[in-house]
């Protein structure tokens, strides 16, 4: 079953053609990962899902409802969430108060009852910390909960940042390179992560990554996309097969090409 | 507390008073959980417990059957453990950071048919195994995190286990509390494995009796109160951890809190502000190195508060500790330097509320024992071994001294043999060792306690410990030295984890030490000294000369003769999955030295660096390679 139908999208600036007609369908409770070298469009294609692009051409459907021209915390609301290349996370709060705001969304009592914290609004902070303390739970960050964000070594901010966007209860969740400047400890645990909430939680998965070991790992699906363009799609092993990929995307280094054959 | 023991002679007779007496008024144990402490009370630790029991029952255990436990502290961890006892099962520890190959090799041989594991972590440590422990039929787990996957028939949710025994209470309602009145005094209550700093662990077998007589002897002599509160985060596989968590907390009532996660067990420690503490030197030995580094960081004031309290703590805890009166201008700087610096420090670790905590398990160096008692905090130091139930000895109040282990508790006799050994004596010694009567009739020749331990009493009846018998040392020119002593001197610095000395039978003595990664990693930052790995770090120069400075301290306080003229720095740590630690961290020193052996060679013969070629072994039985040199430095 379809739960994001990416069909058909033109993205250019000025006269740049960035995005040039690519459909991609991600199926529900899939972990569908897009890969592709620099420039090929990837973070483009995020950007259209969140709605910080508006394509000039084509749609993108989630849950069978139009979402393109929608603004970016109405589609936090649906049930998307995000994280990015580099890490977005207020560096001077601690990791729980960066949690919280990620809940934020969710929040309806106002600025007067809030600073009041009485009855509902009280309820509703400590409805909204459980959420939160869950997924804290979840990924293991107990030790760093008071810590402020910005004393966090990089790999940990990484899972911090995850951990932002899984707090708002996402059926979606976009991971742009959520292992980039990892090492080996720090990618494992990540790919733990990742199929866990995939398979423990449901989530749907929409991740780019340029390791390609990690990818061919964990994905269920993977997209490939060369200069705005879809060169190919399918199972892991198929796409590694596909002689357009490895010309397009790897080129004529032979190392990464033996790389992915021993796959 | 000894007239109870008459009425209540086993832990789940004693769960079952405490939770008739309190019920659901107060709070047996709390556990940290999604940042919140949530708590259980004896009447809710009583049921679990119950519930367990009787899903365990309905599993077909039979009294007698072994029941294998392993993970972190938890509730769960206790409950089963109550639970199998209910049963008339007899539960056995296990060390949660175990390899495979020692957690089959325990599991094997007590012929455990029940395995109660904690997370995805142990189960997967079982299972791997499966094959080669023909005798367990069930494994239960309590965190079904990652579980979702696994079709092993044999796997069973702690919850499920309980709710069995729900079931299995609407047919038979009174078996649980025929269970618990079947239990007897002697009893074998529990089976624990000793790390063994030689060859294999040893099943020691505790009896309700030992166990119980050991908590009420020591209770006499340092008090624990039912409002008290205790912190368990050292393996529950451990009997020290045991003795507090199970038989005193029982018996006392006193409520045992079970941190979030073994990373947060500091912060925890201070949420809590435990009142009773009992630890392995390893444990106050970090808290101190950590106070250095801290301080190293901190303003400039703090450091000039810190540096001018520190002395007068120093000659405050001397002036007590020989007995003697403070003056009136001494006691009026401590308690300015307490108000300044002490209570703060305290505060930071935890140990505001402390009224008694000791040490044990291994020597503590006299230093870190100071420094704890310079800050106000009445540190003790116990002695004792597993084959006794925990704990022989124990400093009494006001009676403290910094060499000694203090002096036998009540019913306990305490003789040292023509070799200079420590026997023993007490309704605490053990029944034997499971499966191994040879072994047993060694330990307990003559019906004495013999503990392997060389020592001797001083002239006001404390005893005092040296070292193992059989690790005291001589050397060439009949010098003898406790290598243990020196080591013990070395671990005060903040820059060293660990160290072996080395020299029987030689012209001198020499040290292998292991660097502290994390504070020698700090000290090279801020000198901007870059490094890479720990390997890296200690082949510095630079961390050469610091640790040189180091040794060269420690020298100046040790006699002429039995100084250290040589030493390297490791290129890794020692550990306990390299077999060079037990799992309660204390220097397989044997092993070590074969391991070791080139290096220590070249040590001895003079060589100026040595060639390393190793490999490391993890815990997933993943191994990597190591190419280094070592240099060795002369002093």
């Amino acid at each position: 079953m379809t739960l994001l139908r990416i069909d058909d999208i033109h993205l250019a600036f000025g006269g740049v053609k960035a995005i040039n007609g690519v459909s991609i369908d991600v199926g529900r409770g899939r972990i569908h990962a897009i890969i592709g070298p620099n420039g090929a469009g990837k973070t483009s294609v995020f950007n259209c899902i969140s709605c910080v692009y508006r394509p000039q051409q084509g749609t993108v459907t989630f849950q069978d409802r139009k979402i393109t021209g929608m603004l970016p915390h109405q589609i936090a609301r649906l049930g998307i969430a995000r994280t990015f290349q580099n890490i977005a996370l207020f560096h001077h709060m601690t990791v729980l108060d960066n949690l919280m705001l990620g809940r934020h969304l969710f929040l309806k009592r106002g600025f007067l009852a809030g600073g009041i914290f009485l009855g509902p609004a009280r309820a509703e902070e400590i409805e909204n910390r459980k959420i939160v303390e869950d997924i804290i739970d979840f990924l293991e960050i107990e030790n760093i909960r008071k810590k402020p964000v910005g004393t966090l070594p990089y790999g940990l901010r990484k899972r911090v940042e995850l951990a932002r966007a899984l707090s708002l209860k996402p059926t979606l969740l976009l991971l742009d390179e959520p292992m980039a400047g990892m090492n080996i400890e720090e990618k494992e645990d990540m790919a733990r992560f990742i199929l866990d909430i995939n398979e423990e939680w449901g989530v749907t998965i929409l991740l780019i990554e340029h390791d390609l070991g990690v990818v061919m790992d964990i994905s269920h699906r993977v997209s490939v996309l060369d200069f705005g363009v879809k060169i190919s799609e399918g199972e892991p092993g198929d796409v590694a097969n596909d002689p357009h990929v490895i010309h397009a995307y790897i080129g004529e280094d032979d190392d990464v090409l033996r790389k992915l054959e021993a796959r | 507390m000894k007239e109870s023991l008459a009425l209540y002679d086993t832990f789940p007779k004693l769960l079952e008073r405490n939770a008739k007496k309190y019920g659901d008024r107060k709070v047996a144990m709390r556990e940290k959980e999604f940042g919140i402490w949530q708590a259980f009370t004896w009447k809710e630790y009583h049921d679990h417990v119950k519930y367990f029991s009787l899903g365990l029952v309905s599993l077909g255990i039979s009294r007698g059957d072994k029941v294998a436990i392993i993970g972190d502290n938890r509730p769960e961890w206790v409950w089963a453990e109550v639970a199998a006892q209910a049963a008339g099962a007899v539960p056995l520890g296990l060390y949660q950071d175990s390899t495979l190959k020692e957690v089959s090799y325990v599991i094997d041989h007590s012929d455990s048919t029940f395995v109660v594991a904690e997370d995805q972590e142990q189960v997967d440590k079982i299972l791997d195994m499966k094959d080669q422990l023909p005798k367990v039929r069930y494994v239960v787990y309590t965190d079904p995190r990652g579980m979702r996957g696994y079709r092993e028939s044999c796997l069973l949710d702690f919850k499920e286990v309980e709710r069995f025994g729900r079931e299995f209470e609407q047919r038979e309602p009174d078996r649980y509390e025929k269970n618990v009145a079947a239990g007897r005094w002697e009893d074998l209550a529990l089976i624990c494995y000793t790390s063994g700093t030689t060859g294999v662990p040893k099943g020691a077998m505790l009896s309700f009796r030992n166990l119980l007589t050991m908590a009420a002897n020591l209770m006499e002599v340092d008090p624990k109160l039912e409002t008290d509160e205790f912190v368990s985060f050292l393996p529950l596989a451990w009997i020290g951890e045991q003795m507090m968590c199970l038989s005193s907390a029982l018996l006392a009532g006193f409520t045992v809190n079970f941190p979030e996660k073994p990373d947060t067990v500091q912060e925890n420690i201070r949420e809590i502000g435990p009142n009773i503490m009992f630890s392995p030197p390893r444990i106050w030995e970090n808290m101190t190195s950590t106070v250095q580094v801290k301080i190293m960081d901190a303003s400039w004031l703090k450091r000039q508060m810190y540096g001018w309290a520190l002395p007068i703590g120093y000659e405050y805890a001397d002036t007590v500790l020989r007995k003697q009166k403070p003056d009136p201008l001494l006691l009026l700087k401590h308690k300015l330097g307490y108000y300044l610096v002490f209570r703060a420090l305290k505060d930071r670790l935890g140990l505001l509320r402390i009224r008694s905590a000791s040490t044990g398990g291994a020597a503590l160096g006299p230093d870190v024992f100071k420094f704890f008692n310079a800050m106000g905090v009445n540190l003790k130091q116990i002695y004792g071994q597993t084959e006794i139930s925990g704990i022989s000895c124990i400093h009494r109040e006001g009676d403290i001294n910094f060499d000694s282990v203090g002096k036998p508790i009540s019913d306990t006799e305490i003789r040292i043999s023509e070799t200079g050994e420590i026997l023993s004596r007490s309704p605490s010694v053990f029944m034997g060792y499971y499966k191994s009567p040879e072994e047993t009739e060694k330990t307990l020749a003559d019906q004495w306690l013999h503990s392997g331990d060389a020592g001797y009493f001083t002239e006001d009846g404390h005893l005092v410990v040296i070292d193992r018998v059989k690790d005291v040392m001589q050397l060439k020119d009949a010098t003898r030295f406790s290598p243990q002593f020196i080591e013990n001197k070395l671990k005060f610095s903040p820059y060293i984890k660990e160290c072996v000395c080395l020299g029987n039978g030689r012209e001198f003595i020499a040290s292998m030490i292991c660097i502290d990664y994390p504070n020698v990693g700090k000290w090279a930052e801020s000198r901007r000294i870059s490094y890479t790995t720990y390997t890296d770090l200690a082949g510095k120069p630079e961390v050469h000369e610091l640790l040189e400075k180091e040794v060269c301290k420690v020298n100046a306080t040790l006699p002429e003769g039995t100084r250290i003229r040589r030493f390297v720095l490791l290129y890794k740590e020692l550990d306990a999955d390299d077999d060079e630690l037990t799992r309660t961290r204390k220097v397989r020193r044997a092993f070590v030295e074969e391991r070791y052996e080139h290096v220590i060679e070249g040590m001895f013969t003079g060589a100026t660096s040595i060639p390393i070629d190793a490999i490391i072994k993890y815990q997933d039985g993943k191994t990597s390679r190591i190419r280094t040199t070592l240099a060795i430095r002369n002093l």
